[in-house]
C-alpha cells in the first residue's frame, strides 16, 4: 500500500514538473507547479517527515505560489502571459538539466550509505539499520526539530544543536522585513514630495 | 474516530481480522474516516446556510424561509440545492476553461482536507498529528489559491478585482491569524490539537482562554483574524455586490458556484472549531463534576462480535465530547452570522488599515505578553501557572523512540491520565501514521 501511494505520489510530482515545462500559459504553469510540489508534500508525510510536509505545503503552495500567480496576474500582459522556447534554449536548458541529473545521480551512487546508516544507527542508538528497505520511523517530528533549533539534541550528539543557523535565518528574516517595509514607504514619500 | 476501538485506530482493528490484508485494512480506514467527514462536509453547510437564512430574516424584522418543507422552513437549502444543480453549467468565452472549471474544486479540496486533522473529541481525528495545529493552518491558507484562478480565470474584470482583494486580504490577515493561533499553542507546549484540547479538562477555568490576560484578547482578536480569513462581512469585500456584482464567483453558476458556499461555510465551522479547541476547552464541558471521567471507565459486557477493547463507556463520553465540541462550533458559527448582519461592511483600505497597523501589533503585543506572562507571574507569587500546570510536557526522551506522553502533574502532586486510559492515550499520541 506504501508502494502504492509511493508510485502515485512521485508521478503526479514528476507529471506536474513535466507539464511546467511544455505549458506555455505562465498561469498554467504555477497551476502546475502546486501540483507538483503538492505531492512532494505528500512524498515527506508518505515518509512521516510532517512537519516538512506542513511546511511544504505552507510555504511553498500557500505562499510562494499565490505571491507567484498574484506577480503574474498583476504584471503579465502581452508577451509576458504566454512564453515560447525556442529550439536552442531549449537545447541549452537540457543540457544544464542533464548535467544536473548527471551530478545528482553520481553523487548518490558515491556516498557509502550503509556506512551512513551504520554511524546514525550507533550515535543515535536506533535500531540497526538494514541495507537496502527499511522501514520509516513514527512520525511525531515536530518536537525533536523545535528542540534542536533551540539548542538541546537527544540523539547523543553533543551539540548546541541547529541555535545558530536557527537565528542567523530568523535575523536574516527580520532583516528582510523591516527593509521590505521601508521600500514599500519610501515610494510613497518620494511621491508626496514630488506633488509639493 | 481513531480511538472508537481502544486498539487505537480503525485501521489496526480491521488488521485484527483474519479475512481483510493489511493493505485493505488501511483502504477501509481511509475510506471510513473520508466517507464520515465528507458526510460532514456537506451536512455542516446545509444547515448553517438555513441558520444564515433565519437569522438574517430574524434580524431584519422578517421570518425568514417559512413556506418550503416543514417546520422552521428546514427544505430552503435542500430546495436550493435542486435549483443549483438543474442550472446550466456556464463557462464563459473569454475564460480559460480548464482553470476555470478546475477552481472551485481547489477551493473545495482544500476546506475539506482541513477537516483532516480537526478532532471532534479525544481521538476522533482522522489523522492526530504532532503538528496538526500548523498543518491544519496550512491547509486553510490553500483556499486563497483557488479563489485567485477563480477570479483570473474567469475573463472578467469584477471577478479580477474581487480576487486580487481577495488574495491581498487573506495574505495579510494570515499573519495576525498565526501569531494569535501561536499565543495557547506557546502556553500549552504542543502542536498536537488533541493535546491542547486535553489539556483544558475540568472546570472552565483550565480553559486557554482564561489562562491570563493575553489569552482573553487574544481569543477576540484570533475570531475576528478568522471571520475576515472566511472571507465574510464585515469583511467581505472580495464578493461586494455594491461594488464587484459577486467578486471572484460573478462567473460561475450552478453547481460550480454553491461549491465556493460549500467551502466557505465548511470554513467557518473549521477555524470556529480551532477557536473551540485553542481557546474555549475543546469538547469539555466545564463543569468539573468527575462524571464524565468515571463514564470513560465504564466498561460492561458486551456480545462476543465486539472487540474486547472497546470500552463503551468511553465511546459514550467520546459521542457526548462531539456533541459538545460541535455545539460550540456552531455557536461561533452563530456568531459569525450575527456579525454579519448587523454590522456595515469595511471599506478595502479600511480593512487592510485594520489588519496592518491594528491586528498585527496588537497580535504582537499579546504574543510577547504571553510569553513574559508567566516570569511574571513567577516574580510575583513564585508560581508560573494559575490551576493547571502548563509547559511542563516536553517528554526527554531521544528522537530515536517514538515520543510518549508525560502523564500530568496536578497541583497536589498527584499523576493522572486526563480521563482516559494510559494505553490509548499513549498509544493516541506516538502513533503519527495513517490513520
Amino acid at each position: 500500500m506504501k508502494e502504492a501511494m509511493f508510485f502515485i505520489f512521485a508521478l503526479t510530482a514528476c507529471v506536474g514538473a513535466f507539464a511546467v515545462l511544455i505549458s506555455q500559459s505562465v498561469v498554467r504553469m504555477a497551476v502546475w507547479l502546486i501540483v507538483s510540489l503538492g505531492s512532494v508534500s505528500g512524498l515527506f508525510f508518505l515518509l512521516h517527515a510532517d512537519f516538512v510536509a506542513a511546511t511544504q505545503l505552507l510555504i511553498y503552495v500557500g505562499g510562494t505560489l499565490v505571491v507567484l500567480i498574484f506577480g503574474v496576474m498583476l504584471t503579465a500582459s502581452g508577451p509576458y502571459l504566454k512564453i515560447n522556447t525556442s529550439p536552442g534554449e531549449g537545447f541549452l536548458a537540457g543540457g544544464v538539466a542533464l548535467l544536473l541529473l548527471a551530478m545528482i545521480v553520481s553523487t548518490v551512487y558515491n556516498v557509502d550509505w550503509n556506512r551512513v546508516n551504520d554511524r546514525l544507527a550507533s550515535e543515535t542508538g536506533g535500531p540497526p539499520v538494514l541495507a537496502g528497505y527499511n522501514e520509516p520511523e513514527v512520525g511525531n517530528t515536530a518536537r525533536p526539530l523545535g528542540l534542536s533549533f533551540l539548542g538541546f539534541r537527544f540523539d547523543g550528539a553533543s551539540s548546541t544543536g541547529y541555535l545558530l543557523p536557527f537565528e542567523i535565518v530568523s535575523v536574516h528574516l527580520l532583516v528582510v522585513l523591516i527593509a521590505a517595509a521601508y521600500l514599500a514607504r519610501a515610494k510613497r514619500r518620494v511621491d508626496r514630495s514630488e506633488r509639493q | 474516530m481513531a480511538t472508537i476501538f481502544a486498539v487505537s485506530t480503525l485501521e489496526e482493528y480491521f488488521r485484527q481480522s483474519p479475512y481483510i490484508s493489511p493493505g485493505w485494512a488501511f483502504f477501509l480506514a481511509a475510506f471510513i474516516h473520508a466517507f464520515l467527514l465528507i458526510n460532514f462536509f456537506a451536512v455542516a453547510p446545509l444547515v448553517f446556510i438555513w441558520l444564515e437564512r433565519k437569522v438574517s430574516g430574524r434580524i431584519q424584522d422578517r421570518l425568514g424561509p417559512t413556506r418550503v418543507g416543514g417546520r422552521f422552513g428546514w427544505l430552503q437549502t435542500l430546495a436550493d440545492g435542486i435549483k443549483l444543480i438543474q442550472k446550466e453549467d456556464l463557462v464563459p468565452g473569454e475564460a480559460d476553461k480548464v482553470l476555470f472549471r478546475l477552481s472551485p474544486l481547489m477551493v473545495c479540496v482544500a476546506a475539506f482536507s482541513a477537516l483532516l486533522v480537526l478532532p471532534f473529541a479525544d481521538g476522533w481525528a482522522a489523522q492526530i498529528l504532532d503538528v496538526g495545529a500548523f498543518l491544519i493552518f496550512a491547509l486553510l491558507s490553500l483556499e486563497v489559491v483557488g479563489v485567485i484562478l477563480a477570479g483570473y480565470s474567469s475573463g472578467s474584470k469584477w471577478a479580477l478585482f474581487g480576487s486580487i482583494r481577495e488574495a491581498a486580504q487573506m495574505v495579510s490577515y494570515e499573519i495576525p491569524l498565526a501569531i494569535c493561533a501561536l499565543i495557547p499553542i506557546v502556553a500549552v507546549g504542543s502542536l498536537n490539537l488533541n493535546e491542547i484540547a486535553q489539556m483544558q479538562s475540568g472546570a472552565v477555568w483550565n480553559w486557554m482562554i482564561f489562562h491570563d490576560p493575553f489569552t482573553f484578547i487574544a481569543f477576540f482578536v484570533f475570531f475576528t483574524v478568522a471571520t475576515a480569513g472566511c472571507k465574510r462581512a464585515p469583511f467581505d469585500l472580495a464578493e461586494a455586490e455594491s461594488e464587484l456584482v459577486g467578486g471572484f464567483h460573478t462567473e460561475y453558476s450552478g453547481l460550480r458556484w454553491s461549491f465556493f458556499f460549500m467551502a466557505e461555510y465548511s470554513s467557518m465551522f473549521v477555524v470556529s472549531g480551532i477557536a473551540v479547541i485553542l481557546f474555549l476547552g475543546g469538547w469539555h464541558i466545564g463543569i468539573d463534576f468527575g462524571l464524565l471521567a468515571a463514564l470513560r471507565g465504564w466498561a460492561p459486557a458486551l456480545p462476543n462480535f465486539v472487540p474486547e477493547s472497546f470500552v463503551l463507556g468511553n465511546y459514550i463520553a467520546n459521542v457526548i465530547g462531539a456533541a459538545v465540541f460541535i455545539a460550540k462550533g456552531s455557536l461561533l458559527v452563530f456568531v459569525q452570522i450575527w456579525v454579519r448582519w448587523t454590522l456595515p461592511r469595511l471599506r478595502i483600505d479600511q480593512v487592510m488599515t485594520t489588519c496592518l497597523k491594528y491586528l498585527i501589533p496588537i497580535s504582537c503585543f499579546l504574543f510577547l505578553g504571553a510569553i513574559f506572562w508567566p516570569l511574571l507571574l513567577g516574580a510575583a507569587t513564585g508560581n508560573t501557572h494559575w490551576g493547571r500546570p502548563m509547559g511542563e510536557r516536553i517528554p526527554l526522551t531521544t528522537t530515536a523512540q517514538p515520543t510518549q506522553t508525560v502523564p500530568f502533574a496536578t497541583d497536589n502532586g498527584q499523576a493522572v491520565n486526563l480521563e482516559t486510559s494510559p494505553e490509548s492515550r499513549v498509544a493516541a499520541t506516538s502513533e503519527g501514521g495513517v490513520r
